[in-house]
């Protein structure tokens, strides 16, 4: 199965990051990054530039209308990706380790598949 | 068949003779393996245009070798060459037949130590002859995972010191059951795809079918290959039947029963009945069973359920698992009524296993839709589109629910 953990963090993530602990916080997402491109369990990844870079576009009268920023206001934004294929068990135990849970989130979502079973 | 094709076949068919033979020569499965698929792909981009050589086999062979030997030349080549004798000893020269060869590859790519998508990788490359990007594409990553995927396997088959021998005689039933389900599986994957955009998905139905006619040769007498190798050619019968050309998923029960394969049914049918007064049933012969009986029924309502059911108990028996239970379910419901399958359902609410499992609440709906209670059946499909995974079963139990009367 593949899943998608999602990177969710909050304005004090990159704080975190760029603090006295944030060398350290790299290597372990270095280190988590290497054993999942070793085991062949990496199927993707990617970082988003900050939320403050984003525009949305939603209908207005009928017509798609752009706006700066992001979608809504929340505590917390989407960060980036990555995309693992592995048991449930160890999507989980990948995000428990990723350093961003401390003040964000990670949500582990099942990717749909293309195919199916008939019934 | 074009050229390619033709040469694309014979590469397959010979890619585990010359692999087996360069191990049993060197004794360095990884680094052969890595030879043989690098004479895999200059051979298929050289034979369609210049012709196939005298001996393909022979040409595979030399060019394999000289990779082989073209990798020791390099410094580091050399160093990792001394860990891997140390540990993957040759197997002793001796009469060995080809077969033997490709049965002790299969066993060698299934290891235990190995996880099932590092087993198929590791299977379809060295015993199948494909290559990684075939590999990497057909399961939709990209080729440096997939490729990551075959070295990993390669790596710990080393380190927990399997070797290309045959298994010990108490333990090669256990590693047998292991080759059996990765073949298993590769077929799935193919055919659960094959309907929808990812048609390609589907070769992998052709390969495991493939794979598991040699590993029938190679073992003539046993129940469970010839049972699974009958699954696999009973369920692919129905291939053309299963979706709409818009990708839209069939039930069994609405399926044209004219699309079906009527030469695969002949012959999966055939491999039961020779298998099945053998004695040792199991579950791969107890699937195929329910499955031919469903190819040899004229319509769902023509189906013989008492004996679909009976084989169902059977299959509870040898591989008691919440599935099963839930396919007797159905089998209950279409004998006896869709009441008695619910309330076998009813007992599986509590399993964990099962715990928020799509396939629990479509059945549901489907017993509750032929039980008459379209609100309650409407709810379940809607339940169940929402816990499954795959698209095609999203939008077909999306139909489901909106056909029934408001």
């Amino acid at each position: 199965m593949k899943y998608m953990l999602l990177i969710y963090e909050t304005p004090d993530t990159r704080e975190l990051f760029t603090g006295a602990e944030g060398g350290e916080l790299m290597g372990r997402v270095g280190a988590i990054m290497r054993e999942l491109t070793d085991s062949g369990e990496l199927v993707g990844t990617q970082a988003l530039a900050d939320p403050s870079n984003a525009k949305s576009v939603r209908t207005s009268g009928g017509s798609p209308a752009i706006t700066d920023g992001p979608f809504a206001e929340a505590k917390e934004h989407l960060g980036g990706y990555v995309i693992v294929e592995c048991d449930l068990e160890r999507a989980l135990d990948i995000a428990s380790r990723w350093p961003a849970v401390r003040t964000g989130g990670m949500e582990v979502r099942p990717i749909m598949d293309v195919g199916g079973a008939e019934m | 068949m074009s050229g390619r094709d033709a040469v694309e076949d014979l590469l397959r068919a010979l890619a585990p003779q010359v692999l087996g033979a360069l191990v049993r020569r060197h004794g360095q499965f990884d680094a052969c393996e890595d030879a043989v698929q690098e004479a895999l792909i200059e051979a298929a981009e050289q034979w369609p245009e210049r012709g196939l050589p005298d001996s393909p086999r022979g040409w595979l062979q030399a060019v394999a070798e000289r990779r082989l030997v073209d990798g020791w030349r390099s410094e580091r080549a050399r160093r990792e060459r001394e860990e891997r004798v140390a540990v993957l000893e040759p197997a002793e020269p001796s009469q060995t037949l080809d077969g033997d060869d490709t049965l002790a590859l299969l066993f060698l790519c299934c290891h235990p130590a190995l996880t099932p998508p590092s087993q198929i990788a590791l299977t379809l490359r060295a015993v199948g002859g494909l290559t990684t990007d075939q590999i990497a594409r057909a399961f939709l990553v990209p080729e440096a995972t997939m490729a990551q995927r075959v070295s990993r396997a390669k790596q710990r088959i080393r380190a927990s010191g399997g070797t290309f021998a045959m298994p010990p005689e108490h333990e090669r039933d256990t590693r047998l059951r292991a080759v059996l389900h990765v073949l298993y599986l590769i077929f799935n994957e193919g055919y659960t795809a094959s309907s929808g955009p990812a048609l390609r998905r589907g070769e992998l139905t052709v390969e495991a079918i493939r794979l598991a006619r040699l590993l029938v040769r190679l073992l003539p007498d046993d129940p469970e290959v010839a049972g699974l190798l009958a699954l696999m050619l009973l369920t692919d019968a129905r291939r053309d039947a299963r979706a709409t050309s818009h990708g839209d998923l069939v039930p069994l029960a609405e399926q044209d029963r004219g699309r079906w394969d009527r030469a695969a049914i002949e012959e999966g049918i055939a491999l039961l009945t020779a298998t099945l007064p053998r004695g040792r049933v199991g579950a791969y012969q107890l699937q195929a069973a329910i499955a031919a009986v469903h190819a040899e029924a004229p319509s769902a309502e023509q189906t013989d359920w008492p004996q679909i059911l009976a084989l169902y108990m059977l299959l509870e028996r040898v591989e008691p698992n919440p599935i099963v239970t839930l396919n007797r379910a159905v089998a209950l419901a279409m004998a006896d009524g869709p009441r008695a399958g619910l309330e076998l359902l009813a007992t599986l609410d509590g399993d964990e296993r099962l715990a928020g499992h799509h396939r629990l609440a479509a059945v549901r709906a489907h017993l509750l839709e032929l039980a008459g209670d379209d609100e309650a059946a409407r709810d379940a499909y809607r339940e169940a589109a929402r816990r499954t995974t795959s698209l095609p079963e999203q939008r077909y139990l999306e139909r489901r629910a909106a056909r029934l009367p408001a």
